[in-house]
């Protein structure tokens, strides 16, 4: 079987290491470089805390079953010379900062440990054991053990390289330009830049740009660019020991608001660095500097740690997430022509779910049981329908 | 105090010229610089605290920046804002963005915070050293020639009793004069450059020597210097390596070809206590870039005739569009203050200020031909040496990472080994890195012409020099709302800073 | 021998002699002039190192000398990365050289026992 992957990001490489590994001759095609976009403008988040209970959660506690094996995987293959990928389960604890706020933050957790997530409610008190320099007058907290972290760039490097020892073959600066149908009008290839390419499937993991190389193969597809800003402070002594972020987080992500909206959250790099993140703004492709948007962050985490007041922003960056209208990624077979199949949409959680799509995409293709349920992922999916065109013949 | 018609970001002479000429020709002028005292790397000078009757022995050009500062202070119509911060800049369509600035003593705390939105902007950043780096260049005791200069025209602080001076370019010269003036014995001066390049550089139209003869002068002066204090010039030869334990203790310099690779046999060790190393000049690209101007394929700030940037309504001169010395950052500071407060080129007052251009350019374009930065230096590195300063980076750390992805892009490379990521945000290393990359895997990359995506050699291109932060400022200070420009209370803060 | 501030006598340049400062350097006491940034009177006292790099533990003092490179950064009266070439000496400054570790990684940790409220 030959399959292309469209996109050398995150996506598009764990998708190919998970297929290559089952021996499927895969080729990625990146238009650009790999890990020029989204994959490299994150902060390399593997949350369960900020999901509710649900069909993402449940993509999100099976990527969280699949990390740590792999982390060693990984390392085994790629030997010492390679970067580590700094994956950290260190953890992560949510404050609520008003009082409002306290018990919505205690109420969700509760839903989430019903729902098999480790959720301890600790004392705003006991949250200073977790964090020692945190705000004293939060109003509730809830530590979360499992979430974890990884370097998002090193993290995509390493799945490349991994794809490629298991026979995957990437192909950078070169972009799709057409789909390639069969008589019967199914999709069996691409016209690229550089050639021709046929293969049994196509997956579109072009991240926020899928929309526009889904509509290059010919079908419409609802994924909108929704951009984030993430600050960084110089090196400072180790003081933010998890992921810490304000309940506000899990309002911001689940929202479909155009308007900006931002929510602190705080964590040390294994540089020492401090990233504070992170802003929703649906503004298209626009890159341009907003200071109002990294006042509100910084606004935003000194309400977590005053003592932040004096620390230093060396940076900022930014990317686009790939927002999708129901909140969900998708992740399977297109209905509407076959041949095509798209592993993206997974907004700002594209880090922590990759390597769970690509397991998805790879049983799927293959014609293994999935180890969960993908009908919510389907692009067949009820409350995708709205948004999706049917096929102009 | 009402929004400025044109705002000039730098004191140094380009930004004193074009604030001047902006003022004459009638426009409202802020002028601001980060330091607290006027005059920019080339004039800096000794504090008021320390008043001395002989400054000018350390200056070119002394009175000639005496005359700029006292018109300009004197002037009604011309705000001076000393140790101003820009931090940001946000892009506006067709105008000048708005310029956020902090106000205050360097890396302060709780510093108010203005915003300008002028109707010109100026830009008149200059450039900063550029030192390659070498085994041992990250121990005590070695200094960019910039830090030596800086420190004796400033605090007649020397760096050390005995000194080498190496690197490339007219500037290692009157950084010599001025160690010797200030109690260092300068063991030599070393330029990597070969005499059949510098003769080349500079003997091709001797006549033009003549019209410059305001430079010619300022480099006759430091070679008469040196033979006074009977300092060494060397040509051909570089340093490439320092050692030591905690600081420097010797250097060690081989002669080079003229591609600067080191010839095994030649090299001599000689016992320092500092070693001061520049290999010209890095533009500080970060605001032009943050206020949306093209570069130049030799990535500096793109301007057309009128000192005009690619942005409608922002100019730049000086070192920050080519480095070419004092009196062509003088000529393009007048041209870009003239333009921008209204004037025409055509304007019969500017012709001279075009005259001295055209001279100074075309002399700049030959200094470059003879002290330029050859290829060969990379050979002078080993797997240990620092390449990345703040996050030290190692170069065989950065060829391992390089050959383990694959020839993963400069961008990825980055972020995977750390190295231009720490808080010096690669103004440091930045173009050492491309250029190492560049050369390790050609056309693959993404450095300055090496990639055949157009889109993404771009991106990756302005990458280094983009800095949307373009200095630290606290989180503190970020969170805070800007204060109004009209705001008594920070008339009554500028002031006791500046009484 | 090492970086040394030029007497004002044996100065071609005759500077006024004008009023010492004293700094505290990790409690050390500094001499300097009126003036003078904080690099310039802890090289002018002879003293060439003061950061420590956080990864190989090396010494560092000023490198390029006007504020790009950031490696003579010092805590100054409380404040952190001050870039010491940059600042002004005042008297009395209380100057702490700065050694910032990395951070202890905690690669895929047992989960941690926190106090719980559920019970």
């Amino acid at each position: 079987m030959k399959v292309i992957v469209i996109g050398g990001g995150i996506i598009g490489a764990a998708t190919a290491r998970s297929l290559a590994r089952r021996g499927i001759a895969t080729t990625v095609l990146e238009r650009g470089r790999n890990v020029g976009g989204t994959s490299s403008a994150g902060e390399g988040n593997l949350l369960l805390s900020d999901k509710g209970p649900g069909d993402e959660l449940r993509l999100t506690q099976y990527s969280s079953t699949l990390w740590p094996r792999v982390d060693a995987e990984l390392a085994d293959e790629l030997g010492p010379g390679f970067p580590s990928v700094e994956f950290e389960r260190k953890g992560g604890v949510v404050v609520a900062t008003t009082a409002e706020g306290a018990q919505p933050l205690l109420d969700f957790a509760a839903a989430q440990r019903s729902a098999g997530v480790i959720a301890h409610a600790v004392q705003p008190n006991d949250a200073r054991c977790l964090e020692p320099h945190l705000n004293p007058d939060i109003t509730a907290a809830v530590h979360y053990p499992e979430d974890a972290q990884v370097q998002p760039v090193i993290m995509t490097e390493a799945l490349i390289a991994s794809a490629m020892l298991s026979g995957a073959q990437f192909s950078e600066n070169e972009a799709v330009l057409a789909g390639i149908r069969n008589p019967q009008g199914a999709l069996v290839g691409v016209t690229t830049t550089k050639r021709a390419l046929y293969a049994d499937a196509v997956i579109v993991a072009s991240g926020p740009w899928s929309g526009e190389v889904a509509a290059l193969l010919g079908v419409n597809l609802p994924v909108r660019p929704r951009r984030g800003m993430v600050l960084v402070t110089s090196r400072m002594p180790h003081r933010i020991l998890h992921k810490v972020y304000d309940a506000d987080y899990v309002g911001a992500v689940g929202s479909g608001e155009a308007a900006l909206q931002t929510s602190s959250v705080v964590e040390t790099t294994a540089a020492g660095t401090v990233l504070i993140g992170s802003s929703r703004q649906q503004v298209g492709f626009d890159s341009r500097l907003d200071v109002a948007v990294l006042r509100e962050l910084a606004q935003k985490a000194l309400r977590l740690f005053p003592f932040l007041a004096g620390i230093p922003v060396m940076r900022s960056y930014g990317g686009f997430r790939p927002f999708m209208p129901d909140h969900l990624p998708v992740i399977g077979p297109d209905p509407r022509l076959p041949g095509l199949w798209h592993a993206t949409g997974h907004e700002g959680a594209g880090i922590g779910l990759s390597v769970a799509t690509g397991a998805l995409l790879a049983d799927l293709l293959t014609g293994v049981a999935p180890a969960i349920d993908v009908l919510p992922f389907s692009p067949s999916r009820a409350s995708l329908a709205p948004h999706l065109e049917q096929l102009v013949a | 105090m009402t929004v400025p018609d044109v705002l000039v970001i730098g004191a140094g002479p380009a930004g004193l010229a074009a604030a001047r000429a902006a003022r004459r020709r009638g426009a409202s002028v802020t002028l601001l610089d980060s330091s607290d005292e006027l005059g920019g790397q080339y004039w800096r000078h000794l504090p008021p605290q320390r008043p001395s009757e002989r400054e000018a022995v350390l200056h070119h050009g002394w009175s000639a920046f005496t005359a700029l500062r006292e018109w300009l202070e004197r002037s009604a119509g011309v705000t001076i804002i000393r140790q101003a911060y820009v931090w940001a800049i946000e892009t506006r369509e067709g105008r000048p963005g708005a310029v956020f600035v902090v106000v205050g003593e360097v890396d302060g705390e709780d510093r108010p915070q203005l915003v300008f939105e002028p109707g010109a902007l100026i830009l008149a950043t200059g450039a900063y050293d550029r030192t390659l780096p070498f085994p041992g260049w990250d121990l005590p005791g070695v200094f960019t020639a910039g830090a030596a200069q800086a420190l004796a025209k400033g605090e007649r602080v020397a760096i050390g009793r005995r000194v080498v001076v190496a690197g490339a370019g007219p500037f290692l010269l009157p950084v010599a004069a001025s160690l010797a003036a200030t109690g260092s014995t300068v063991l030599g001066v070393y330029e990597a450059n070969r005499t059949a390049s510098l003769i080349a550089g500079w003997l091709p139209r001797p006549w033009q020597l003549l019209r410059a003869a305001r430079k010619g002068g300022e480099l006759a002066g430091y070679v008469r210097g040196h033979l006074r204090h009977r300092i060494p010039y060397r040509v051909g030869k570089a340093v490439i390596r320092a050692d030591g334990t905690d600081r420097v203790e010797t250097v060690t310099i081989a002669s080079v070809d003229a591609a600067w690779s080191p010839l095994a046999g030649t090299e001599q060790t000689i016992a320092v206590d500092a070693v001061c190393v520049g290999h010209g000049f890095t533009p500080r690209l970060e605001l032009a870039i943050a206020a949306g101007c093209a570069l130049s394929d030799d990535d500096f700030v793109w301007v057309d005739e009128r000192q005009q940037t690619s942005i409608p309504l922002v100019f730049a001169a000086g070192e920050v569009t080519g480095i070419g010395g004092v009196d062509l950052a003088l000529a393009e500071g007048e041209i870009a203050g003239h333009l921008a407060a209204g004037g025409s080129i055509q304007d019969a007052a500017l012709a001279p200020a075009l005259a001295h251009r055209r001279t100074y350019r075309s002399f700049a374009s030959r200094i470059e031909n003879a002290h330029g930065v050859a290829g060969g230096w990379s050979e002078w590195l080993t797997p240990d040496t620092v390449v990345c300063r703040c996050e030290e980076v190692t170069y065989g750390v950065l060829c391992d990472a390089a050959s383990a992805t694959g020839g993963a892009s400069l961008r990825s490379l980055k972020l995977s080994s750390r190295a231009g990521l720490g808080i010096c945000q690669g103004r440091v290393c930045g173009r050492t890195i491309e250029d190492l990359i560049a050369k390790r895997a050609p056309g693959l990359a993404g450095g300055p012409g090496h990639s055949d995506a157009p889109v993404s050699s771009a991106a990756d291109r302005v990458r280094t020099d983009r800095r949307p932060i373009a200095v630290p400022i606290r989180l503190g200070e970020l969170a805070a709302e800007p204060t109004p420009l009209s705001s008594p209370s920070l008339s009554d803060r500028l002031r006791e800073r500046h009484p | 021998m090492t970086s040394f501030r030029l007497p004002p006598c044996d100065d071609p340049v005759r500077p006024a002699e004008v009023p010492g400062i004293r700094i505290a350097l990790d409690g050390r006491t500094v001499e300097g002039v009126d003036g003078q940034s904080i690099a310039g009177v802890i090289l002018g006292s002879g003293i060439l190192a003061w950061r420590t790099t956080s990864k190989n533990a090396r010494p560092r003092g000023v490198f390029c000398g006007i504020g790009v490179c950031f490696d003579c950064l010092v805590e100054v009266n409380g404040a952190r990365d001050v870039r010491a070439c940059q600042r002004r000496a005042r008297d009395g400054d209380v100057v702490t050289t700065q050694y910032d570790e990395l951070p202890v990684r905690v690669r895929a940790a047992p989960f941690e026992e926190v106090p719980d409220d559920r019970a």
